[in-house]
């Protein structure tokens, strides 16, 4: 199981790493900030209808969730030496993810 | 294994890990926090499926999507998120993929300040083509 | 007059202490000295009774690890006058039981290198008549880095994942088993995999990084065990995907 957990903790890594910081910028604090004016709801309607980016974001959602999922386990046994509590750890880690993979696909797949 | 000291056997000193070990070392600070992103990148997937689901409901919860993002908590929560995002994907794309990958180039092995330049290339293309599709 | 430094040495002597304390010298600060000649100069000048490892004072022995200043070092590559005006912090190697003054028991690892079967496996043995395995200088470069490591535990001192669970197999023993795996006159790779994805194996790596930035051959440990997750990982997606006779 571990080698097939670790390949969607990196996928998601390098996701995350090369997408989220600029998506993050623009929605956290370009568009809040007046920097730059957000995009009115049309033109986004419209990208977000596209199949190609519903996918791509699902995929962006799911793999960053098991990234979360695989670093925050270690973290916990490591940072705050916690081993012993393994059993519901993993359940938390990993079932968290899988409930915010099936919420994603609702969220982009379900909604027009 | 529990050895009496005797003259010949020894009677080891064995220290305990402290709890907050990480404190000790500038390395191993950054290191934690470098694992604490991951909280971050999973807040991330929650305020882009609420961007989505606020879109998807029409312009009216977008609007509210947008001056909710403004309140100075979203604002400062999500400065926080950013700080540790970008320590993530500088520590990813430049100092951990560069050791772990292996490329090849006409079969020589790059060095891995090519393969963190190379990624470095990837991260503002994707920047830009994310910004390009929503700016439009 | 001669410039002076004082070393702050941890001493446990288990027949008397039940915690290690600390003593300190005044020695000369000589330019070419190093931290491990200046445990000498104790040695031989000041208290006879201090405990400590050496041998070959040139980096090549790995006998000499001792934390300087907090960070884990071979004392005869670390020179005092780095370290000007001191005082100089001279304990033993963190994450192993002290056996007394500076002296660590190295059993643990001892008993985990020969787990990754660290020499060459051949399916089957040619007899010495048919002579040496050859093997290219391209060939070679693939694990040459990873063929420079001296023993000297620096990187298990730095690791936190081996401070905190002693059971997992530390960068030494799995940069040692990647040498192998990637000498091309090898074929054990697969008698390794067993022993290094194991839970105490290459998956309890967080990738610290401190065993790369302590070691002082340069061999990067952090990277080899990257290395072979990836390696590992693959393996075992291709043999859930493709049927037995492709693989």
């Amino acid at each position: 199981m571990e080698p097939f957990l670790w390949l969607l903790f990196s996928a998601g890594g390098v996701l995350s790493a090369l997408l989220i910081p600029a998506l993050l910028f623009l929605f956290g604090l370009a568009f809040p900030l007046g920097w730059v004016s957000p995009p009115d709801h049309a033109h986004l309607s419209a990208v977000l209808s596209h199949p190609v980016t519903r996918v791509a974001l699902l995929g962006l959602c799911v793999l960053a969730l098991f990234h979360w999922a695989h670093r925050f386990r270690y973290a916990l046994y490591d940072g705050l030496q916690l081993k012993h509590l393994e059993r519901a750890i993993t359940l938390f880690c990993y079932g968290g993810a899988l409930t915010g993979s099936a919420v994603a696909g609702y969220f982009l797949l379900a909604v027009p | 294994m529990k050895v009496e000291y005797t003259q010949f056997h020894p009677r080891w000193y064995r220290p305990r890990v402290p709890v907050f070990w990480w404190l000790r070392r500038r390395s191993y600070l950054l290191f934690v926090l470098r694992e604490l992103s991951s909280v971050f990148v999973a807040w991330f997937v929650v305020f882009l499926l609420l961007l989505v689901n606020a879109v998807a409901q029409g312009p009216e919860d977008y609007r509210r999507f947008l001056d909710w993002s403004a309140t100075p908590g979203m604002l400062l929560l999500n400065v926080v998120a950013l700080c540790f995002i970008l320590l993530h994907a500088v520590t990813w794309l430049f100092t951990l993929s560069p050791h772990a990958m292996v490329v090849r180039l006409r079969g020589r092995r790059l060095p891995p300040a090519v393969i963190g330049a190379g990624n470095l290339v990837a991260w503002m293309l994707a920047s830009a083509l994310a910004a390009f599709l929503i700016l439009g | 007059m001669v410039d002076r430094i004082i070393l702050r040495v941890t001493r446990y002597r288990p027949e008397s202490d039940t915690e290690p304390m600390t003593q300190e010298h005044e020695i000369p600060l000589r330019k070419d000295w190093s931290v491990l000649d200046g445990l000498n100069h104790i040695k031989d000048h000041l208290d006879g009774t201090l405990s400590y490892r050496w041998s070959c004072r040139m980096g090549v022995c790995g006998s000499c690890g001792m934390t300087v200043n907090g960070e884990p070092k071979l004392t005869c590559a670390t020179f005092l006058g780095d370290y000007a005006p001191g005082p100089v912090r001279v304990e033993p190697l963190s994450n192993f039981p002290v056996v007394r003054d500076l002296v660590v028991d190295i059993g643990d690892f001892m008993r985990k290198l020969p787990r990754v079967k660290p020499w060459l496996i051949r399916s089957e043995q040619e007899p010495p008549a048919v002579g040496e395995y050859p093997q290219l200088p391209a060939e070679r470069e693939e694990y040459e880095q990873f063929s420079m490591c001296i023993n000297c535990m620096l990187c298990y001192a730095a690791c936190p994942v081996y401070a905190l669970d002693q059971e997992f197999l530390g960068p030494a023993a799995i940069a040692l088993a990647q040498r192998y795996n990637l000498d091309s006159r090898d074929q054990g790779a697969s008698e390794r995999m067993d022993v290094l994805s194991e839970a105490d194996g290459i998956w309890a790596c967080t990738f610290v990084g401190e065993c790369s930035a302590v070691c002082p051959k340069d061999v990067d440990p952090a990277g080899a065990i990257q290395r072979y997750k990836f390696t590992a990982a693959m393996d075992s997606l291709k043999a859930l995907l493709l049927p037995r006779g492709a693989r």
